[in-house]
């Protein structure tokens, strides 16, 4: 049920339950099972940042590479099918364990797969770089400096790229992060350009993990047999989840349901420096801001101005405000 | 961008049309499970370990039969798992909606 608290970050949730659980229970799954978590974790990241390139074109209403980017991001979509057997919740974890094996000929389409996908994400990359709209539209805009990101508790993406090198994955690696390894990409341009392509490199950094974790898997077991009711005891799980740092911390009673659970997803972490961000911004560039730290909620999609000299008061939804940025942004960029 | 473009100008498009065409599903996919009720046992253990309540058990042994609640499952694949005689198997049906909840009550019934 865990997983169903997020559609794009579910085996984020699962791995953070399953550490929790599985540290008050005092087991650990075999390292063929934790490599296969690691597999489907970089895929989930390189999924929901894919996604998200996606999402921030259509924001800075690029459609055509929103387009592009979500065709391509298909190949890891069908990938996650055959090695999980569903898109979006993978169920693949389970305590003491994953639930199913990967089998050589999947390692093999799956490492084919990731090799197309990766010619197309670095051709996206270098429109990322190069493209003038693109450029215009996100360097420069919503500021976040290394000292308030981090006093505002950013996690993630957001962070790295204030150049902060933080990463669950470095610095407190779980499942098989210790044993492969990876770069943490981080980039100091304070602005939604550095998000953008901190964002790209981790995409290519997650192919070489993937690949990697593939090339090395251990034989084995996937899972080991636990017991069905969990001992009285707490735990706290940390997850470096596509969107930054998960934190899931669990009370149990000795019976089969936790006494508390509680979960700190990202956004949480996150939304804090969006205040920031904003800051001596125009209004028009609030959505790309907004989107730059991936925000995943769904009521916060509406906005109040206030025109304190004309004492006006109105609601704008997310649709409407994305319209204006469009419209005041081809304003501005064409002659009078 | 624009070279990626032209060059896409003449090629078929990357979507289906969905309903008149359809993907096939993947090998191994987990969609919505199917009872064989003919080889069930009746040991409950199904109904015990579906972590969201979607099966209703009528009946005991050799006589039980099932309700499963297609709007409460997540198709995690535990009731195949634990089921001891392999009674329960995921099938490939993926097309879930139901135009009203009555319809997503389906009910397995022995002969
Ligand atoms: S697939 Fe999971 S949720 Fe659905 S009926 Fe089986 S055990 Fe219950
Ligand atoms: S676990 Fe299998 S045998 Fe037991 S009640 Fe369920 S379907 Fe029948």
């Amino acid at each position: 049920m865990i997983e169903r608290i997020c559609g794009l970050c579910s085996h984020s949730h699962t791995t953070c339950y399953t550490q929790v659980i599985e540290e008050i229970l005092d087991v650990e799954a075999p390292p063929r099972a934790e490599f296969i978590r690691t597999i489907i974790a970089e895929l989930e990241r390189i999924h929901s940042h894919s996604l998200w390139i996606g999402l921030a074109a259509h924001e800075i209403g690029f459609d055509t590479l929103f387009m592009y980017v979500w065709r391509d991001r298909e190949i890891i979509m069908d990938l996650l099918e055959l090695i999980s057997g569903k898109r979006i919740h993978h169920s693949m974890n389970t305590i003491g364990g994953v639930d199913r094996d990967i089998a050589p000929e999947i390692i093999n389409r799956t490492k084919k797969g990731l090799e197309s996908f990766k010619e197309r994400m670095e051709y996206y990359r270098k429109i990322g770089t190069t493209e003038r709209t693109v450029l215009k539209r996100t360097a420069q805009i919503g500021i976040l400096h290394p000292g308030d990101a981090i006093a505002l508790c950013a996690v993630g993406p957001t962070l790295r790229a204030s150049g902060i090198k933080h990463d669950v994955r470095a610095d407190d690696p779980y499942i098989a992060y210790d044993e492969i390894p990876f770069n943490v990409i981080t980039y100091d341009g304070c602005d939604v350009l550095s998000r953008l392509l901190t964002r790209f490199d981790e995409v290519l950094e997650s192919v070489n993990i993937i690949r990697y974790a593939l090339d090395h898997l251990p034989e084995g077991k996937t899972r080991v047999k636990v017991r069905r009711w969990v001992p009285e005891g707490e735990a706290i799980g940390r997850v470096e989840a596509p969107r930054g740092e998960l934190i899931h911390y669990a009370k149990t009673d000795g019976t089969t349901k936790p006494n508390r659970y509680k979960v700190r997803t990202p956004t949480l972490g996150n939304l804090p420096s969006v205040c920031e961000m904003l800051i001596g911004g125009y209004i028009a560039d609030i959505p790309i801001v907004l989107a730059g730290i991936d925000p995943c909620f769904a009521c916060a999609d509406r906005m109040i101005f206030i025109e304190e000299s004309k004492d006006k008061r109105w609601v704008w939804s997310g649709e409407e405000l994305r319209r204006h940025a469009k419209e005041w942004h081809q304003k501005e960029s064409s002659p009078p | 961008m624009v070279k990626e473009l032209l060059k896409h100008l003449f090629k078929k498009p990357a979507t289906l049309k969905y309903p008149f065409e359809k993907r096939d599903p993947t090998r191994g996919m987990r969609g919505r499970p199917v009872w064989d009720i003919e080889r069930c046992v009746g040991c409950e253990l199904c109904v015990k370990d579906c972590p969201s309540g979607a099966i209703e058990m009528f009946g005991k042994g050799s006589k039980a039969e099932f309700k499963y609640h297609l709007e409460r499952c997540v198709f995690c694949g535990w009731c195949e798992e634990v089921c001891p005689t392999n009674a329960i198997m995921s099938s490939e049906d993926y097309e879930l909606a139901r135009q009203n909840m009555a319809e997503m009550i389906i009910e397995f019934k022995r002969q």
